[in-house]
């Protein structure tokens, strides 16, 4: 926990020093708008919680297969698979908003078997294949809708083909209720999601550290060769965390495009979004509470970035937020480095290089 | 007086611990001077320090009475102080002649001049009779034979001050005995040895003086002449300490485990690692494997555990054959297992001690409902082993497992796999790297399985071991058995010529 805050500490630092760089006129005035258009009004306040919520389910997905050893950075892959599930459940079958959302949980599961199958049969390193299927999963997508006509925008009478339709003229019964929250924040862009999004966190929490399944999952990622000594099947564990890993970040990619307010562009870049699961899960140390909050916070200075137009070029905001949020989850890896270089030096010296373990005594 | 190194009230502090506090030690020129001490003593942070490796906060070194500062081990070397390291610092794929002069290579113009260096080496081999082929790659050649260049390699650079650590942990008995001719030669050409060890009848046997460390404190330097084991011992562990395991005469009953022609393939070379091994584990009986490291008893106890497959042959544990039995089922009939490395196979070590206490059991009902653990359950059974075992950490249950000392880890291990009640412990090198009250314990709680009528395998690298626990003793050489003894039937000496392969029993012999 101060570990996070001293690395968001440092990372806004380093924005600010930066911001002074591109524009020392208007650095104060950035950095202040940053911190606090996310609060400014109930409408920029209901873009934070809408941003949030996806965020929080690629932070969910990363941090679950780290919590089991492995590095899923395949979520953007299965995020966008997800998303592309929830719209042709919703659009071309017309299905209600919670179909979609199973559909999009499945499809980013598959997503996630991938990798899994491959390590746990092959010991092909999941990153490896996570960034194939990554690419795989976005032009396979990009392929489906450009074949599918009923879903794009100018089936339902806009103009442009290139992305899809809108799910207010398409099918507003595939949008998540908005329960009233939109009248209460004023903004268009509120829904449930963001409970939606918690109640997953809070599942993999119970799930992490209440059941059978969660010890052996994380006796897995924690000691492979000890979890097999003790009769778990660490191959099923592996398929299954991925599996696992692999439906949360297609549900983030479904509630992000079911909100109706948001339309999938047919583009050739992974979307952001699923790697942002990744900052999200390390500034969380993984733990699924600790998540929310930290998607709340990146998704915050990302509002707050918006907000610092037009003083500050797009990109140069971009900049700005890669370099703190990127910097938040570095200082992290930077404190885990020097805690690992100490606890080793520690190890060679406070004890008799036979015996182990009293060097972390003092931890 | 004259000494050769003197270290003087050297303090060394790693956060929250005093490695060494207030430590003197002075050598005397031409004298095997041993250093001991329980593991976590201190020794090896001492010697790093007179090697370079660490600063000290306080003390001095005076080398023949003048005061050195030795800010890395080129230093050191440049001090003739030299040091054999107990994992050994060779290129393994360099040949001996490489190794020997990897840091001091002859040369002119930068060309090296191998042929000086050859007839250097050779000169020394035959003077002390470390005889090693210099062209042999290292990892062609015997650990034995490793040591002996790793010493050539101090007697190339004229090494005046030898540091010997754990030396004889990898050796037979006959090498040992090479060794400890070599050290005395070595010290009547006025050469002196620093030779770290926790075996008190190498101290016995070899050294002149000796300093015993006690949890980063010097307890006092004696003359081994003017002492005992028993008073070592004493002065180590700070209690008394019995050597010998008490036991009651043997009673067999059924055979527990039964082993025909199990065949290994080996992971590293492409012979098989385990040849042909067959024998039985009876009810009420130690049977110990005993053998030198790296002769495939890592492999056979992978097979008869599960980790890896055998390549051919068959188990068979209570008349159940479970040769092909996953490691849950093979846990389930009653087979338990104390892994030889108890970090990478024995602990989850960032679980806390009571998640680790269950690890063989979160599964069973006594743990579980319906898929969630009963952390009370775990809780309250990881306290009463606790206790039971008197496994000591600092917080309990909620001990992180890595903060533990070695001796606590594997103490915590035994409880565990000994409550489950197993019809067949299987033991390896379970006292590795332990202190002498630890191995204590853990030789009385494998007596008194045997004792409560069950069957217990131990394999082991340590000869004293074998020597006092076992009932019956197989020993193992190349992947086969090559001899089996009663206990007492047998002298460590001869026990030694079988596990060097010099000596070999017919099949169906049997030295009762």
């Amino acid at each position: 926990m101060i570990a996070s805050v001293i690395s968001i500490l440092c990372g806004l630092i380093i924005g600010m020093i930066l911001l002074f760089v591109f524009d020392a006129d208007h650095a104060m005035y950035g950095m202040k708008s940053m911190l606090t258009a996310g609060l400014s009004t109930k409408a920029k306040f209901a873009k934070v919680l809408y941003q949030s919520a996806p965020l929080i389910m690629a932070g969910l997905s990363v941090g679950f297969a780290f919590k089991t050893g492995l590095f899923n950075i395949g979520a953007t892959g299965q995020y966008t698979v997800g998303a592309c599930a929830a719209l042709i459940v919703g659009i071309v079958f017309q299905m209600p908003w919670w179909v979609a959302l199973i559909a999009s949980m499945v499809a980013g599961a598959v997503w996630g078997l991938f990798p899994g199958l491959f390590k746990a049969f092959f010991n092909v390193n999941e990153v490896i294949t996570a960034i194939m299927f990554n690419w795989i999963g976005l032009f396979a997508v990009n392929l489906i809708f450009a074949n599918t006509p009923s879903v794009l925008a100018n089936y339902y009478g806009a103009t442009n083909a290139d992305r899809t339709a809108a799910l207010e003229s398409a099918n507003p019964g595939a949008i998540i209720p908005k329960a009233g929250l939109d009248v209460l924040l004023e903004s268009n862009y509120m829904n449930i999601s963001i409970f939606i999004a918690i109640g997953f966190a809070i599942i993999m929490y119970v799930i992490l550290n209440k059941t059978v399944f969660g010890y052996e999952l994380k006796a897995c990622g924690l000691n492979r060769n000890a979890s097999e000594y003790a009769g778990i099947d660490s191959k099923r564990n592996i398929i299954l965390s991925m599996v696992i890993a692999g439906a949360l970040a297609g549900i983030g990619g479904g509630i992000y495009y079911l909100a109706g307010t948001g339309q999938y562009t047919i583009e050739k870049s992974l979307l952001a979004m699923g790697f942002n699961g990744i900052p999200v899960a390390l500034l969380a140390t993984s733990n699924p509470v600790g998540t929310i909050l930290s998607a709340i916070f990146i998704s915050y200075i990302q509002v707050g970035g918006d907000a610092m137009q037009p003083e500050f070029a797009k990109e140069t905001i971009d900049i700005i937020i890669a370099v703190i949020i990127y910097l938040s989850a570095f200082s992290l890896l930077m404190k885990e480095l020097i805690t690992s270089v100490l606890s080793r030096k520690r190890r060679a010296s406070a004890t008799d290089s036979t015996d182990e373990g009293k060097e972390d005594k003092q931890k | 007086m004259d000494y050769v190194i003197e270290m003087l009230n050297i303090t060394k502090e790693f956060p929250g611990i005093k490695a060494n506090d207030n430590i003197t030690l002075q050598l005397k020129k031409g004298e095997v001077h041993a250093l001991l001490g329980e593991n976590g003593a201190g020794k090896s942070t001492l010697m790093s320090v007179l090697f370079g490796l660490y600063q000290p906060e306080e003390g001095t070194i005076k080398k023949n009475g003048q005061v050195v500062s030795i800010k890395n081990p080129n230093d050191a070397n440049a001090l003739n102080i030299g040091m054999v390291h107990q994992h050994f610092k060779l290129v393994e794929v360099f040949s001996v002649l490489d190794n020997i002069f990897l840091g001091v290579e002859p040369n002119k113009l930068g060309f090296l001049q191998k042929r000086e260096a050859r007839k250097k080496v050779v000169e020394l081999s035959e003077k002390y009779g470390l005889h090693v082929d210099p062209d042999a790659i290292i990892e062609d050649i015997s650990v034995g034979m490793q040591q002996r260049v790793e010493i050539l390699k101090m007697l190339y650079r004229e090494n005046e001050i030898l540091i010997f650590d754990e030396p004889t942990a990898v050796l037979t008995p006959q090498e040992i005995q090479e060794l400890m001719a070599i050290m005395r030669a070595f010290t009547e050409e006025g050469k002196s040895i620093l030779f770290i060890t926790h075996k008190l009848s190498e101290i016995m046997a070899v050294a002149d003086r000796c300093t015993v460390l006690r949890k980063g404190k010097c307890i006092g330097t004696v003359d081994v002449k003017n002492t005992t084991k028993e008073e070592l011992s004493r002065m180590m562990v700070g209690r008394d300490v019995s050597f010998s395991v008490e036991k009651s005469p043997v009673k067999c009953g059924d055979t527990v485990l039964e082993v025909k022609n199990v065949t290994v393939a080996s992971k590293l070379h492409k012979n098989n690692a385990v040849r042909n091994v067959s024998f039985n584990v009876r009810a009420g009986e130690i049977v110990c494997l005993a053998g030198i490291e790296g002769n495939g008893q890592t492999e056979f106890a992978y097979a008869l555990t599960g980790l890896e497959p055998q390549s051919e042959g068959s188990f068979t544990l209570c008349g159940q054959d479970i040769s092909n039995a996953t490691i849950r089922e093979r846990s389930k009939l009653g087979m338990s297992h104390i892994p030889e490395d108890r970090h990478k196979h024995g602990l989850v070590l960032d679980y806390s001690l009571a998640e680790n206490m269950v690890l063989q059991r979160y599964w069973q009902p006594e743990f579980q409902h319906n898929g969630f653990i009963k952390k009370d359950a775990v809780r309250a059974y990881s306290d009463s082993l606790i206790q039971q075992y008197d496994v000591r950490s600092g917080q309990g249950s909620d001990t992180i497992v890595r903060s533990m000392s070695g001796g606590n880890q594997q103490k915590a291990i035994v409880a565990r796999e000994i409550d489950k009640q197993p019809e067949l412990l299987v033991a390896i090198q379970p006292t590795r790297g332990l202190d002498v009250g630890a191995i204590e314990y853990i030789h009385k709680q494998l007596v008194a399985q045997r004792d409560a009528g069950k069957a217990v395998l131990l394999i082991s690298l340590e000869l004293d071991e074998v020597m006092d626990v076992s009932d019956r003793i197989l020993v193992m050489y190349e992947g086969e058995i090559v001899g089996e003894f009663e206990s007492g039937a047998v002298t460590v000496d001869e026990l030694g010529l079988y596990m060097a392969g010099a000596k070999r029993q017919k099949v169906g012999e049997v030295v009762e």
